[in-house]
């Protein structure tokens, strides 16, 4: 069963390390570009999925953290501070703290509570990126300067792609990891049946917190990666139809699975792409695609391809 | 081990427990039965944390529990088992039981090392499986299982966690016949072992056959506690509730 995850995997790792010279002699590198930004989108998927499908937390803001990533890296370019380790310190440091208030009041509650909360922290947030007008206001502002690493140049495509997709595997396999390990146990017995745990003797809202502050920090990695992708920031980042979207990728790829929002980001993301350049309509026709979509796939994307154990 | 004081819990104009007072001695098996509604099922949810009194006195080996979350008792060595089946469905039979013995054995904040093959986990949850009799099922969701095995996991979580009080809502609820059999002889073996334990069950077979003591509520209040022959004799008993059965 592993062996053939790890297969299937494999493949599309090697696919994804093919790809650019492929597009570069198909005389498409416009493919590169929107590979990165999939991959970028799908870290921040990832990171959901350990809250959202591991952990039953229906976060409705995890765009906040994105946001959050992109203007630590942002601010700190527009003061001269031009170092990439200093900027994704800064950005995964951040959106943890942030993550880590948030948790702290919204997971005691549950449910539709819990929605509506972290969606209005997140509605705060973007309100607060309209409001500083010295980075932009609502217009946002460039980057400027990109996060610079040694021997690594995020302003060349391919360093830069092949710098997101090391991220991307280092994001799935370090979830992987967690939600295997005996924490993960407990954030996934948690959200399977909550009285059961407390019984034996969990308290869950420390496992949680903790699980929601790794999404956190994870989510600012993916948006400092984003700002630099785009050379911009602006506060859509943390729109809250933009915590929709990521969700959807969650839920189309497959919640719970490694594989899912990875697959989810890649579905929706090359989906909206494809539609967008037939027809400038085309969220008319994206619409009901992702709903025929839920109800045909009920476990996701991932589904098809692996059943559940036992 | 355990004491109960005046123990009272009010639903708006329902007294759902009446003033009980309650003894649990070290290695009895001290069972509780009465009429439905007689409220059993909100006495045990107090002693085991998930409901809170609103007056009385809850002490478990010699420390005042009262206000304690039901978290921390079962950590201080109060395992339940439910009245209705709670398990996690979509996980293995020994993953069940796995995380029953990982939440005796300090905190989860570790994060790297995967639990399913961890083996001080693994192998005390294979042995509580074995003495239940889930052995040959240990790799089964515990959605799948049959409803019998599903309430033997039940009991086996509440062991897995080395409790040294049990309490047990109504093991037998919704067992065949040779099923409660086999289960009342699992859990007489549980008392020969010197386990201590409250046993809520409106089977009086095997109420008579496992209890040391017997106490009676009724109305929310504890009408008789004496052992299984008096009980049996006692009129007050007969007229609230054995005679309503028979």
């Amino acid at each position: 069963m592993l062996s053939r995850r790890l297969v299937l995997w494999s493949v599309f790792v090697v696919l994804l390390l093919a790809l650019p010279p492929v597009v570069v002699a198909l005389g498409q590198p416009f493919y590169i570009d929107l590979v990165r930004r999939i991959m970028i989108f799908a870290i921040a998927a990832v990171s959901l999925n350990l809250i959202l499908g591991y952990g039953g937390m229906v976060s409705f803001g995890h765009a906040a953290y994105l946001g959050i990533g992109a203007y630590a890296a942002g601010i700190l370019a527009f003061y001269g501070l031009a170092s990439g380790w200093l900027h994704f310190g800064a950005a995964i440091a951040a959106s943890a703290l942030v993550a880590l208030a948030i948790g702290s009041v919204s997971i005691r509650t549950s449910g539709v509570y819990f929605i509506m909360i972290t969606l209005a922290f997140t509605q705060m947030l973007y309100y607060l990126g309209i409001s500083l007008a010295l980075f932009g206001g609502d217009d946002g502002m460039r980057l400027k300067t990109r996060s610079r690493f040694p021997l690594l140049d995020l302003g060349d495509s391919l360093h830069f792609y092949y710098l997101v997709l090391v991220l991307l595997v280092a994001a799935v396999y370090l979830t992987h990891r967690i939600v295997s390990s005996r924490f993960g146990m407990v954030l996934r017995a948690a959200k399977s049946n909550e009285a059961r745990s407390r019984a034996i003797g969990f308290s869950p809202y420390a496992y949680r917190l903790l699980a929601f502050t790794i999404a956190g920090a994870m989510g600012g990695l993916a948006g400092a990666l984003l700002a630099n992708h785009t050379n911009y920031l602006t506060p859509d980042f943390m729109h809250w139809t933009r915590s929709g979207e990521i969700m959807f990728m969650v839920i189309l790829g497959g919640m719970g699975t490694a594989a899912g929002p990875v697959a989810g980001a890649f579905a929706l993301l090359f989906v909206e792409e494809l539609l967008a350049r037939w027809t400038e309509h085309w969220q008319v026709i994206l619409g009901p695609l992702l709903i025929l979509s839920v109800i045909f796939f009920k476990r996701g994307l991932a589904g098809m391809f692996y059943k559940p154990d036992a | 081990m355990l004491e109960v004081r005046n123990l009272t819990k009010r639903f708006g104009a329902l007294l759902a427990s009446d003033g009980i007072d309650f003894d649990v001695r070290e290695g009895e098996t001290h069972a509780v039965i009465g009429p439905n509604g007689a409220g059993k099922t909100t006495f045990i949810s107090q002693l085991a944390g998930n409901l809170v009194p609103d007056a009385g006195r809850i002490v478990f080996a010699g420390e005042d529990i009262t206000r304690l979350s039901a978290p921390r008792r079962a950590r201080k060595g109060l395992g339940r088992s439910f009245q209705i089946t709670s398990v996690y469905p979509e996980f293995t039979a020994l993953e069940n039981v796995a995380l029953a013995v990982q939440a005796q054995s300090g905190h989860s904040f570790r994060l790297w090392r995967p639990a399913r093959s961890d083996r001080s986990l693994i192998e005390p949850a294979r042995k509580v499986l074995n003495d239940v009799g889930l052995s040959s099922r240990e790799g089964v969701l515990a959605a799948n299982l049959a409803h019998g095995e599903q309430r033997q996991l039940e009991v086996a979580m509440a062991l897995a966690t080395t409790p040294r009080l049990l309490l047990l809502d109504e093991p037998m609820a919704g067992m065949g016949i040779e099923e409660s059999q086999r289960m009342i002889d699992f859990l007489g073996s549980l008392k020969r072992s010197r386990i201590t334990m409250v046993l809520v069950e409106h089977d009086m077979d095997a109420v008579f056959r496992l209890a040391d003591r017997i106490s009676v509520l009724v109305y929310g209040r504890v009408a008789a506690t004496d052992v299984p022959d008096k009980i049996r004799r006692n009129d007050e008993v007969r007229r609230a509730y054995l005679g309503e059965d028979a």
